[in-house]
């Protein structure tokens, strides 16, 4: 590991480099890089500025709100906000199962918010350098450069997203920021008409999504040496697990595996995750540091997200995805699959099981059911855990005799992956830019490490797929020695 | 009996009417908050002003009378009440994007009736309170306009005087005559006329947000002009049957 990287010797005698992209509210990341006088790497950390007010805001409202106020957190995930907030509210007004419609209805809301983010970062923010290679040019390295040289990959990629955008219009009532989950259950039941508008394209979603597997496949063996080792770590998993082991999205149980894919713990009720996990804190970061508990604080981080959930499940229960997961896990050699950008062959398998899984939930008759609320006895305590597009997302929450929320504790994937983000960068600044005169293409390869874990941060990308960067080469003394900025078209100058 | 003119329209009125009673009976909308039928006016917040022979006046507050020729929907008074609305929605913290109370809300209708795109002017972030002591009602002072439609609910129909307002200018609040100073020991009681009044979500029944889908709450599909005429207009006419 690079954990040496982490905290440099005489800090005041290196320069000091900046990747500083713009963000909005989802939070604010940068990356330091310390040198020294021959451009060796003395210290590499990825700054995530989260913003911790929410928690605080969140203190004073009463619970029903919690599911509609919290999608605020996120402008790419607020569904996936939605829903873990809507859990744990469940748990709230005492109802610990929900009617099989309304539990179907949340899953298929789910499924076309997996498929939408999933299908948004590979093809508007990964595709670029993945088609392109990181060093291409950096004007042509976005979703405008992918439409104009791979239209028809493009256009799946924008026709997947609109497809889960309408599944989740279709139950909150818009594309973003609508309402669906109340105490209970949901407040709308899918009428046929909705139903059979989401099956017309269905087939199509489904071959894209096999399609995009293949893609990611091709690309990622055509220099597999390469990709294997960039940006390579080792590392624990964590996520949630269904009962019979199957890759589970909604509602499950905590499972994590150490590095070599042996079982840490299993089937955890997740209302008993503060038993096994803990967040640190570190003085150099905003952003909290969790880890497992058993593996303790120095060795505890893990990963969570598309790589984490395919290699913790046991089988996926959809076909064409199961068959993609046992192709994919060939490349672990019988073990867990480490290589970072992995994530995004992870990630379409997932977005071929969405849509497989959508298949299944609108044929199903329950999916038209309109019994959708039942009721229980309030309680003051309500944890809802939920597997995000970017990872397990726990929202936790206590409220007064009032309704009134005490307590909020929000573990958001982003956080997860905090400590492995910062390995993973570690390792490339070591490995491509060490001693080298820095370029916009090697500092690229910083940003594509970050960016294979789809974090959050990433929404500053949004519109072009590509981070507004702002880099500072600063001496021991302060003195700006060189000065390299790339703006949101990607053009870079010094 | 008589006949005023609004925007050139000849419409009749009662002896007695206001000029927005006569308006509304006759299916003209003029925008207003503070003013609700069932109720004495207030002439508060200034919305339904209108242009009485060439002279700014109140709708909800001013009596119709022979000849009076109004005019109302005009580019001039709209911009007038855009801005009142604007300034409501700074002086108050109203965040829609998570409000139970969107969709069914009459100043975010209004908003939208008037076109307003988003407030010029700064926001106040004023420090107000949430009393949700009740059992069954919250009451969320950041929403409140003032409009005083629950404390004439209270004193003229449920006979409690529960509400005043008190404080002035960024400390305006609304106050609960209770020997805490809270709603629990208040005795209002969910059945209360005022607890079913408040314009926006500053008065509300608890643990029954977000049950109506998007789609379906009363502002989604009709403009407020339309459900206020359908809803004010039988009000109105009662009145004088
Ligand atoms: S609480 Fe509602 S009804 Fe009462 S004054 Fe405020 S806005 Fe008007
Ligand atoms: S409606 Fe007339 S002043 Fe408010």
């Amino acid at each position: 590991m690079n954990e040496s990287l982490e905290i440099a010797r005489n800090p005041e005698r290196l320069r000091r480099v900046a990747i500083d992209p713009v963000s909005r509210v989802e939070g604010h990341g940068k990356v330091t890089l310390l040198l020294d006088e021959h451009n060796h790497i003395r210290q590499v950390r990825l700054h995530i500025v989260e913003f911790r007010g929410f928690e605080r805001f969140i203190q004073g409202r009463p619970y029903w709100e919690l599911p509609v106020l919290v999608q605020r957190l996120c402008g790419i995930c607020p569904v996936s906000h939605h829903l873990a907030a809507g859990k744990a509210i469940d748990q709230l007004v005492g109802v610990d199962r929900l009617t099989p419609s309304a539990e179907k209805l949340r899953r298929l809301l789910h499924l076309g918010q997996l498929l939408q983010s999933h299908a948004l970062h590979f093809f508007h923010l990964a595709s670029p350098d993945l088609l392109f290679g990181f060093d291409s040019e950096a004007g042509k390295r976005n979703i405008v450069g992918v439409l104009e040289k791979y239209p028809e990959i493009g256009l799946k990629g924008v026709k997947m997203r609109k497809y889960g955008q309408e599944v989740i219009r279709a139950i909150t009532g818009k594309r973003v920021h609508g309402s669906g989950a109340i105490p209970g259950g949901m407040n709308k039941a899918l009428t046929k008409e909705e139903r059979d508008g989401l099956l017309i394209d269905l087939e199509d979603v489904l071959r894209w999504a096999e399609e995009a597997v293949a893609l990611i496949r091709q690309v990622y063996l055509a220099n597999p040496d390469y990709h294997h080792h960039f940006a390579f770590i080792r590392s624990s998993f964590l996520g949630l697990i269904q009962d019979d082991g199957a890759l589970e999205f909604y509602h499950g149980g905590l499972r994590a595996k150490d590095e070599f894919g042996r079982p840490l713990f299993d089937h955890i009720d997740y209302r008993e995750y503060g038993d096994y996990l803990h967040e640190e804190v570190k003085s150099w970061s905003y952003m909290k540091f969790p880890f497992i508990v058993s593996l303790g604080r120095e060795n505890g981080w893990y990963r969570v997200g598309p790589l984490a959930r395919i290699n913790n499940c046991d089988f996926i229960a959809t076909p064409l995805a199961e068959a993609a997961r046992q192709d994919f896990m060939a490349q672990g050699d019988g073990g867990p699959v480490h290589s970072t950008l992995a994530f995004h062959w992870a990630r379409m398998i997932e977005a071929l099981h969405c849509a497989e899984g959508i298949k299944e939930l609108l044929h199903d008759p329950d999916i038209l059911g309109r019994d959708l609320v039942v009721q229980g006895e309030k309680t003051t305590e309500g944890i809802g855990v939920i597997e995000a597009p970017r990872g397990t997302l726990f929202h936790h929450y206590r409220i007064n005799e009032e309704d009134i929320v005490t307590e909020a504790n929000l573990i958001v994937s982003t956080t997860s992956n905090n400590q492995a983000m910062n390995e993973s960068i570690r390792q490339v600044a070591m490995r491509y830019l060490d001693g080298r005169e820095l370029t916009e293409g090697l500092l690229n390869r910083i940003e594509v490490a970050i960016r294979a874990y789809d974090p959050c941060l990433s929404c500053a990308t949004h519109a072009l797929g590509k981070m507004p960067l702002w880099l500072d080469l600063v001496d021991a003394d302060g003195i700006v020695l060189d000065h390299l900025t790339r703006n949101s078209d990607g053009e870079t100058a010094h | 009996m008589g006949t005023i003119t609004i925007d050139g329209q000849a419409i009749p009125f009662q002896d007695g009417q206001t000029l927005i009673e006569a308006a509304t009976e006759a299916g003209v909308y003029i925008p207003h908050l503070c003013h609700n039928p069932e109720f004495k006016p207030h002439g508060s917040c200034k919305l339904c002003s209108v242009k009485v022979n060439g002279r700014v006046c109140s709708a909800c507050t001013f009596p119709a009378a022979e000849g009076q020729e109004v005019l109302n929907d005009t580019d001039e008074l709209n911009e007038a009440r855009r801005m009142i609305t604007e300034m409501l929605f700074v002086e108050g913290n109203h965040f829609c994007a998570y409000c139970e109370k969107s969709g069914d809300c009459q100043l975010q209708a209004v908003g939208y009736f008037l076109k307003m795109t988003g407030p010029r002017f700064s926001y106040f972030y004023p420090r107000r309170e949430v009393d949700a002591s009740h059992r069954d009602i919250l009451l969320d002072r950041d929403r409140c306009i003032f409009c005083e439609l629950c404390v004439r609910a209270s004193r003229d129909v449920d006979g409690k005087n529960l509400f005043a307002i008190a404080g002035r200018g960024i400390r305006n609040h609304l106050i609960v005559n209770s020997a805490s100073g809270e709603l629990e020991d208040s005795g209002m009681a969910v059945t209360d006329k005022a607890a079913h009044v408040c314009p926006v979500g500053a008065i509300l029944i608890k643990r029954q947000a977000y049950k109506v889908p998007i789609g379906s709450r009363t502002y989604d599909e009709r403009s407020i002009s339309e459900v206020s005429l359908s809803a004010e207009a039988p009000v109105v006419a009662a009145k004088h049957d």
